[in-house]
């Protein structure tokens, strides 16, 4: 298919200050391109990105009837967008628009050969130009967003997020596979730094949920599928049953217990406890019926005969669909379970986890006892399952160091003639909860440390178990620890029974934590558009920093759906359809299950459904008859590029003619010059305009950090604009002037 | 050694890859200037026709910059990617095009060391096999 070439495309090259000007001849560049296929006008600009200068693109894009535009500065990672902007306000469609990074992948990456990032510089920009000339103008797919959102998991995370987002306006969906809210915190007692129970900070929360209309809690609920794309999932939910159908108050709950005569691990207190088929997780749990766990129950008909007990048996799970725009995932983590054996855990009876001895703490009253034996030293070995030099778990749990601690000191503050050991490979208290280890030094705590080489040995002897280590703060001096209970401080992974991640597709990482589009850049979006991960089930994360990353991903979500529509990138997978001859390869290999068999004169075909594709690609290598293409990566674009990259450079060499043009054109050009600078730039020459100034001085009085005051006032002393005065201030720092 | 100057077409991933290749360009780590980038929104894209083309038309040496298992799309995208490779290896034998010359290696997004490493040690061993062009038959003009 012959496309229509694009005619007048204008080339915008960028000095960035010098950034670029100083390691590649911007002007040696413009003269090469000139000639190029299909280039209208070439322009080099001090700083492209600047106001004014985007006002002379847009003019010049106007005036010339330009059809395309080529810029070529910086990463596009930083101004894409602004340069898509320039050319929507200048009547292109943004899509015919390319970039050329001729700063982060030339002049600065070949700062050491500025003739050869020249040369370079050169084929990039021929690369783009080529490649604007095949591109087509494309529309962004704009799609309805229901304000709905589902947030699956009831954690602090999830509570949390879901009261903002109901705050902001969006109908909330609030999705718990237990019957009880509130996740792991719930289960930690006593928390860092304000000594708040974690149940306290679940009912806070959870009275905030039930005082707003627009949140629905779903508990028991399980996610069965998904269909639809972002603005419009359809998420397929069973909620299994209560079989408590009416209030249920304390004391008949209490009964019910009583006479249930079925029994289990409890869970919730890591099996040191057992639970009936009816129980709460614990005492003041919500919602506030008890549950009836049909798993373990025989329908013995004991409960039944409790008075006002409202219990129905036959009650059945129910399925529902819920129509939302976004999904929040705040789905946690597990705390990771030792092998048997793994420091004495299962095989030496007095050998817990840490969240094991949260438990036991927590429900402990009077005496802190473990298996009938009282306790009073305590060794915690640390990194238990964290950063394994030979295990698959390579990372830092972030929380443990800290929680251990925190355990400690809950631990003294209640039984005070407890001694804590600390086995520990470093401590990990950083920030704010450096507190908490001084605290515990200070009460008398004992810290010893071994390293990745020599893990501590357990043996029992008696009642105690005997943790044998060498100690590196002793210079390896081989140490002794006789201990009553044993904690081991497990970290974090991601959850085991995990069946959300495989029906909503999410992307995991090498971690097997969910995973982001970015880590630093977009830590909360994934390439599902409309998905949203949060807190501990996309990395360890403490109470504070899952706050943090849920309110951000609640932002995002309503940020998203809250217009009602939603803009997405025309960037995804064509089928030529003469050449498909469904074999349904693409379909197999598709993760986002964007393929569609279709009919199209008398034949099946691969359809691309434009909402769901994601346009990753990975589809176009694998189809036998060539017939998928990527927009804005397709054979023909990938190949003019190819062959830009090749084709030789030769410079037309007239310096004498052009040194003229340049001197010319700066020393008449100062007022244009200084038209073109950027806000900033004109406020550090406002600035400087009462008096010298240092760069520090510059920056309190523009109100802008000092390091972006520094990068531009050097490019404002290399065009002219200031100069050093020669003396420094009292602080220590140069000053500059304005140069007259 | 020899002096020859290969030229190394890459192929980054938006998101993971080509920001890596930025960094190394914001710290100044310097590599050869004959080194051209063509970023794909995944490396799992890169077909095999784009690879021989680049042979064909007198570049040196294809490096296809994965995601491994960052990729936000697919953590099996360096699987796809080795297979792409194997079956171009194929081509390249029958043409008699060193092998060697088309390498994968996976880079994170902050992976500059790793990249410039990449570069030098692909450079190195692509300028020990000399022009393409004496492989592909075509003139050296």
């Amino acid at each position: 298919m012959k496309k229509d070439l694009k005619q007048k495309i204008g080339v915008y090259i960028c000095e960035c200050g010098g950034n670029i000007s100083d390691y590649v001849d911007v002007e040696k560049v413009a003269k090469a391109v000139e000639n190029e296929p299909g280039v209208y006008l070439v322009q080099t600009t001090m700083f492209t990105c600047s106001d004014s200068a985007q006002i002379e693109i847009i003019e010049g894009i106007k005036e010339n009837n330009l059809d395309s535009m080529v810029v070529a500065s910086c990463s596009p990672k930083l101004h894409l967008l602004t340069f898509r902007d320039v050319a929507k306000r200048a009547g292109l469609n943004q899509y015919n628009y390319v970039h050329a990074n001729i700063r982060e992948q030339c002049s600065w990456a070949h700062s050491d050969r500025t003739e050869e990032a020249t040369d370079k510089a050169v084929r990039l920009v021929r690369a783009a130009i080529a490649k604007v000339r095949l591109s087509e103008s494309l529309e962004t797919i704009e799609i309805e967003a229901k304000n709905v959102a589902a947030i699956v998991g009831a954690g602090v995370s999830g509570l949390r997020s879901a009261i903002d987002l109901a705050d902001q306006g969006t109908q909330v969906y609030l999705i718990e596979r237990d019957h009880f809210v509130g996740g792991r915190t719930a289960q930690w007692g006593k928390l860092f730094p304000t000594n708040e129970d974690g149940k306290e900070l679940v009912e806070r929360l959870y009275k905030q949920i039930k005082e707003r209309e627009n949140i629905t809690v779903f508990t028991g609920a399980d996610i069965q599928s998904l269909d639809g794309s972002v603005g419009d999932f359809k998420l397929g939910v069973k909620i299994s049953p209560r079989h408590i159908t009416g209030a249920c108050d304390e004391e008949t709950s209490d009964q019910l217990y009583k006479v249930c005569p079925q029994e289990t691990d409890d869970e919730f207190n890591f099996g040191l406890t057992k639970r009936k088929a009816i129980y709460k997780n614990y005492k003041n749990a919500y919602p506030e019926n008890p549950v009836v766990d049909m798993d373990l129950c025989d329908k013995c008909g004991e409960c039944l005969k409790v008075t006002n007990s409202n219990i129905n048996l036959e009650q059945e799970a129910e399925n529902i669909t819920l129509n939302v725009g976004a999904i929040l995932l705040n789905t946690g983590f597990d705390p990771y379970e030792p092998k048997d054996g793994e420091f004495g855990y299962k095989t030496i009876d007095n050998v817990i986890t840490l969240p094991q001895f949260r438990r036991l703490l927590d429900m402990s009253n009077g005496s802190l006892e473990y298996n009938g034996k009282s306790i009073r030293d305590i060794a915690y070995i640390y990194c238990v399952g964290s950063r394994q030099p030979d295990g698959e778990n390579k990372h830092c749990s972030r929380y443990c160091c800290t929680s251990a601690i925190q355990s400690a000191l809950n631990v003294k503050s209640k039984y005070s003639d407890v001694r804590n050991f600390h086995i520990n490979r470093g401590i990990r208290t950083y920030g704010k909860q450096e507190t908490c280890y001084v605290d515990s030094t200070k009460q008398g705590d004992v810290y010893l440390q071994f390293f990745e080489k020599s893990f501590p040995t357990l043996e029992k002897i008696g009642d105690k178990t005997i943790i044998t280590l060498n100690d590196a703060l002793t210079d390896n001096e081989t140490m002794e620890v006789s201990a009553d209970l044993v904690v081991l401080v497990t970290g974090m992974v991601p959850r085991k029974e995990d069946t959300v991640a495989g029906i909503l597709k999410v992307p995991i990482g090498s971690d097997k934590f969910y995973n982001e589009i970015h880590t630093k850049l977009r830590p909360v979006e994934t390439v599902i558009d409309g998905i949203f991960i949060a807190g501990a089930c996309q990395s360890p994360k403490n109470i504070r920093a899952t706050m943090a990353s849920t309110l951000s991903a609640t932002a995002k979500a309503n940020s998203l759906i809250s217009t009602g529509k939603i803009e997405l990138e025309p960037i995804i997978a064509t089928i030529d359809t003469n050449l498909c001859e469904w074999c349904g390869k693409c379909d197999e290999l598709c993760s986002y299950n964007a393929f569609e068999k279709v009919e199209i004169d008398g034949k099946m075909v691969a359809q691309v459904n434009k909402a769901i594709c994601k346009g990753c690609g990975a589809c176009a290598p694998i189809c036998e008859v060539n017939a998928i293409n990527i927009i804005g990566s397709s054979d023909e674009e990938v190949e003019v590029m190819i062959d830009a990259f090749v084709k030789d450079v030769q410079f037309i060499e007239d310096h004498k003619a052009k040194e003229a043009e340049k001197t010319v054109g700066k020393t008449d050009d100062t007022e244009k010059l200084k038209k073109a600078l950027p806000e900033i730039g004109k406020k550090i020459l406002q600035s400087l305009e009462s008096e010298a100034k240092s760069v520090p001085e510059i920056a309190a009085d523009i109100q802008h950090p000092a390091d972006d005051v520094l990068y531009y006032l050097m490019s404002l002393r290399k065009y002219g604009f200031v100069k050093e005065t020669g003396e420094i201030n009292d602080d220590e720092y140069y000053l500059y002037e304005l140069k007259q | 050694m020899s002096d020859y100057q290969p030229k190394i077409l890459v192929f980054s991933s938006d998101k993971i890859s080509d920001p890596a290749i930025d960094l190394a360009g914001l710290l100044k780590k310097h590599y050869s200037p004959k080194v051209y980038n063509i970023t794909v929104p995944c490396t799992s894209s890169v077909k095999s026709r784009w690879i021989l083309h680049a042979f064909e038309k007198g570049i040196d040496g294809v490096f296809i910059g994965s995601d491994g298992t960052d990729c936000p799309y697919r953590s099996d995208c360096s699987d796809l990617s080795s297979k792409v490779i194997e079956q171009t290896q194929e081509v390249m034998k029958e043409r008699g095009i060193n092998i060697a010359r088309v390498k994968m290696a996976a880079l994170c997004s902050v992976c500059a060391d790793p990249f410039v490493n990449h570069m030098k040690n692909f450079s190195e061993s692509l300028a020990s096999l000399g022009n393409i062009k004496n492989e592909t038959g075509q003139s050296n003009e």
